[in-house]
């Protein structure tokens, strides 16, 4: 019973109590970068969740053989591969985004979610935990994403998803689409919206 | 068996690296004809948009063998020297001097409208390259449209040469002027040109976008003046 709870704990921590990218602040440079538009911003989410499951999946199933002095290179080459195969099957099968997403998907190597989980949770757990640790982090990310994705895309191009949903009348009396909102600086912005919405919910986050 | 010594240390990462470069040539290999077929599908659609047509999901390939009815490859002085111009690299001939230059020209029939002729152009932006398709009338002169794509240049403003509202200014224009060939080019909103040529206005903000695009246009459609010019006399 006792492990079923902290399965639960794994799972649902980083959703929002140890959210990855607005507590921890890891994984911004590609917030900034793959947000102007809701629709890449979920594709990424996706991709990230698959690329850190399986490879929490894959380290820990190997974390009692892996030579700790060449663990980094170790988990760097699993999820190198995986980064591929995401960006392979992407183009085979979703050719349109990951045109979008170009260089974005190879950049998930790089991400510091991925190296903070495995080297953090994977080297030390065994694999269903690390299962759940890893789509709950990966999810944690998407969630984050697809937030500063949906303000970014609805206020800076008045679409979702590329339907338009500010109707044309909205235009005709005035309003224009808010260009600023397209470029990265906005994204912090709207991350640290979500950082202020969140610390005020949850006091014991507040640092002192 | 001690885990930290160097035999083990090696032997486990070159299994690893091994195993995992398998993978990926397998991953690589089954996956590598759809990848083409997307690839070839994404620029069919790209012809296509030059000349306004967006062919239904799923049936690109077949739209493009319909309105292309002929695809022919000329050399700077208009002869025609090859009938693949799908294959040829337009980014590698765009780096060429213009006399060794391999020339794609898709002839593009619409239903109740004059033959087109779809040039391709090949260039650099601000961030990477751009590229796009200018379908021309048979006069050799006239654009009968255009259409720009890039790579990564800033979300609304260089990027704004892929949207119609850029594109759909050049219809219209004229190669020819007085018996000179100068292609289109683009310049500031509200400026013109030092010469006498016709120009569309650029993407306020992408300035750097919209000035690649006007070399662009200059290096890859002067090569093409023989071709035109025989259009021309036709």
């Amino acid at each position: 019973m006792a492990e079923k709870l902290d399965n639960k704990k794994v799972f649902l921590n980083p959703l929002a109590k140890d959210n990855p990218v607005v507590v921890q602040v890891l994984g911004i440079c590609s917030v900034l970068a793959v947000t102007a538009k809701l629709e890449p911003a979920i594709v990424m989410g996706l991709s990230v969740i698959a690329v850190l499951a399986f490879s929490n999946v894959i380290i820990s199933l190997m974390r009692n053989t892996i030579p700790t002095n060449i663990r980094i290179i170790v988990q760097l080459v699993v999820v190198a591969g995986l980064v591929v195969i995401v960006n392979q099957l992407l183009k085979a099968y979703a050719y349109d985004v990951a045109k979008q997403l170009s260089v974005f998907i190879g950049l998930i190597i790089t991400n510091c979610i991925l190296m903070g989980r495995l080297e953090a949770f994977a080297m030390g757990n065994k694999p269903w935990p690390s299962f759940l640790d890893g789509i709950g982090n990966g999810a944690g990310y998407a969630i984050i994403l697809i937030i500063v994705g949906f303000f970014r895309e609805l206020l800076g191009s008045g679409t979702l998803l590329g339907y338009q949903v500010v109707p044309q009348s909205f235009y005709d009396a005035g309003y224009v689409n808010n260009g600023l909102m397209i470029l990265p600086p906005m994204a912090l912005i709207v991350v640290a919206c979500i950082i202020w919405v969140q610390r005020a919910l949850n006091p014991d986050l507040q640092e002192k | 068996m001690n885990k930290q010594s160097n035999t083990y240390t090696v032997i486990y990462i070159i299994v690893l690296v091994v195993v995992v470069g398998a993978v990926l040539a397998f991953t690589a290999m089954s996956l590598s004809s759809r990848q083409q077929a997307n690839a070839d599908a994404d620029k069919m659609k790209q012809i296509l948009a030059s000349v306004r047509i967006v062919p239904a999901p799923g049936e690109v390939s077949a739209d493009f063998s319909r309105y292309v009815t002929r695809q022919i490859v000329v050399n700077s002085e208009g002869e025609i020297i090859g009938d693949d111009a799908f294959s040829v690299n337009v980014s590698a001939q765009a780096k060429l001097p213009d006399t060794e230059r391999q020339l794609p020209v898709y002839e593009c029939t619409l239903p109740g409208e004059q033959i087109k002729y779809i040039l391709p152009v090949y260039g650099a932006g601000l961030w990477g390259p751009i590229w796009g398709y200018v379908a021309m009338d048979d006069d050799g002169s006239t654009v009968y449209g255009a259409y720009f794509a890039h790579e990564g240049e800033t979300p609304g403003l260089g990027a704004e040469i892929e949207k119609p509202a850029f594109s759909d200014q050049f219809e219209g224009k004229q190669m020819f002027k007085a018996d000179r060939f100068i292609p289109v080019t683009v310049v500031k909103a509200g400026q013109r040109p030092l010469g006498d040529e016709d120009y569309v206005d650029g993407v306020s903000g992408g300035t750097i976008t919209s000035k690649g695009v006007a070399t662009m246009l200059s290096n890859c459609l002067s090569p093409y003046r023989a071709f035109l010019e025989t259009l021309r006399n036709r």
